[in-house]
């Protein structure tokens, strides 16, 4: 984007005219042949795919199948090559209803900001410019604390806390901001079995608020279990659907190929991927 | 003891030096917060380098007046945080080697443009090194009023930077001009070492970005107190360098980032002391 462009945005952020109303007939996400191209080769392959409100979804796939790209995109973060991402009919750059969590590998911990602060950050957007935090933006980011139930730990110094904690403090972040899409790139990467559900129950709870959740995972057995769809990755869009459709055996061998593992079961074929987690490297 | 402090003060040229000196230390040091947290340690390094060009041109021009300086050295130092920042984005070479490039290239420039003079070496030695002590009230009303300028900015963006510098993919889903606001940063940080250039010179500067924030960034885990510690180390290390230099006769310039130092070496060992004897 030029910096003339960016002006314009700017222009735009000042009068704070920006944000698109929502078409109410328009699915949340719509992606329509999205390709991303890289010099040293295709990150994704004409992806297509629609969203439905308050769903849960998760986006599987082998290291490198493009899973924090198609985050990123979906963000509005990244323009695609080809095709087009729309949110609720308009273009994602437009919208400050979709909220990113970023990998935790990716944050710095040392970062000198309490819990607070970084909630705060989500109304930053809605505040606009010239503007400074009112007693009702700090009641809102308490209020999204205690959501996540981390309402004590509001003081607290951001590397003080565990990786659940660290994960739950960006969802209330993402509820500050009062957004309707949540996008979360690998949340449960090293957290333990406690911590994960923990985040599942909140996630349940912003289900039924209809708050559409889009993650992407290693983990093909907490897909199958926890999401109400799937999406299977690699650069191609293989498979969307019901877990028990989108990985199917079939499917997964396309994707994995080699690196799968088969396992049958009394709960039917498992599948396992064993390529190991700290985070894909996607070119950023 | 009284005498010790106020004797200096009885000579005009000091008393600017220190105004000078603390305003330079304050300025830098809450720029120089940003710069820490971000890793652009480096970057600051080489902005201050690559603006020996501007410096040159305007000592070339104005004959030996001020004025020119400082306006030659404020377009150099705003040219060359673009150029860095366009060539690290359009291209796929790394922003470090782009620094490096523009860094050693705007300086060799520099010092070539400067050495056609005869008799170059002393004021050579002047812009690389500094002389707080000559400061004229002219150019107070410069470091003060563009001081100033960047402070307020810093204030008013505040929220926007601090998204920015902690996640700027975040930043850019809230629809922030995440670009507009990096390139705004560097261009305060190109501000801040042109007022700060008459102080420290430009050879030491980093110094003053880098050492008061770290010194901070050592002692809290708040922002706005990172600042207004480094602000504190910044100044007083103003003023104690300036006795330094007035009483042992060293260097203004290298007295100040020395002080800087030090104070930065007292806090990392006592804290190493204090972690040790806690435990």
């Amino acid at each position: 984007m030029s910096i003339f462009q960016e002006l314009k945005k700017t222009t735009r952020h000042l009068s704070r005219g920006q944000v698109h109303d929502h078409d109410p007939n328009a699915p949340i996400l719509r992606a329509e042949n999205v390709s991303v191209h890289y010099e040293s080769g295709n990150a994704l392959e004409d992806i297509s795919f629609e969203l439905i409100p308050g769903e849960r979804i998760a986006i599987v796939g082998p290291n490198g199948a493009g899973k924090s790209t198609l985050i990123k995109v979906v963000a509005g973060v990244q323009t695609p090559s080809s095709g087009k991402i729309q949110i609720f009919g308009h273009h994602p750059d437009g919208h400050i209803c979709i909220a990113y969590v970023p990998q935790r590998t990716q944050v710095d911990w040392n970062f000198p900001v309490t819990v607070a602060d970084v909630v705060m950050m989500g109304r930053v957007g809605k505040m606009g410019l010239f503007r400074n935090p009112k007693a009702s933006d700090w009641q809102i980011v308490q209020k999204s604390l205690e959501v996540v139930s981390m309402g004590r730990l509001a003081k607290r110094q951001i590397d003080e806390l565990s990786g659940g904690q660290q994960q739950r403090m960006f969802i209330a972040r993402a509820l500050a901001q009062e957004a309707e899409l949540i996008l979360m790139d690998e949340p449960m990467t090293g957290l333990d079995v406690t911590s994960q559900d923990e985040i599942f129950k909140i996630l349940d709870q912003l289900s039924k608020e209809n708050v559409t959740v889009l993650i992407s995972l290693h983990d093909l057995k907490m897909a199958s279990e926890r999401f109400d769809r799937v999406i299977l990755l690699n650069k191609e869009l293989l498979a969307i659907g019901l877990a028990e459709d989108a990985l199917h055996p079939d499917n997964l061998l396309k994707a994995y190929g080699g690196t799968l593992q088969l396992l049958p079961t009394d709960k039917g074929m498992l599948a396992f991927d064993d390529t190991c987690c700290e985070g894909e490297h996607d070119h950023a | 003891m009284l005498e010790f402090i106020l004797e200096p003060l009885q000579y005009a040229f000091m008393v600017r030096g220190l105004a000078a000196a603390v305003a330079v230390g304050i300025v830098s040091a809450v720029v120089g917060t940003y710069v820490v947290l971000r890793g652009m340690a480096f970057f600051g390094d080489a902005l201050a380098h690559s603006i020996l060009p501007g410096v040159a041109v305007g000592y070339l021009v104005g004959g030996g007046a001020r004025e020119p300086l400082f306006w030659w050295a404020l377009v150099a130092a705003i040219l060359s945080a673009l150029g860095i920042g366009t060539i690290s984005r359009n291209t796929k070479i790394k922003e470090d080697t782009a620094i490096g490039i523009i860094f050693a290239g705007t300086f060799a420039l520099g010092i070539a443009m400067i050495s056609t003079v005869d008799g170059y070496t002393v004021d050579l030695a002047h812009f690389l090194f500094g002389d707080v002590l000559a400061v004229r009230s002219g150019d107070l009303s410069l470091i003060g009023s563009f001081g100033g300028l960047t402070i307020l900015l810093i204030l008013v963006f505040y929220k926007e930077f601090l998204v920015i510098s902690f996640d700027p993919i975040f930043a850019a889903t809230l629809r922030l001009p995440v670009r507009l606001l990096d390139f705004l940063l560097l261009i305060l940080i190109a501000v801040t070492i042109v007022v700060s250039l008459q102080a420290v010179g430009v050879a030491l500067m980093v110094a003053m970005l880098v050492t008061p924030a770290a010194t901070a960034y050592l002692l809290t885990k708040r922002l706005p107190i990172m600042m207004a510690l480094a602000a504190t180390f910044a100044s007083i290390s103003g003023v104690v360098g300036l006795y330094l230099s007035y009483y042992w006769s060293i260097a203004s310039g290298s007295a100040i980032v020395l002080v800087c130092t030090a104070i930065f070496g007292l806090v990392w060992g006592g804290l190493t002391i204090f972690r040790r004897v806690s435990n």
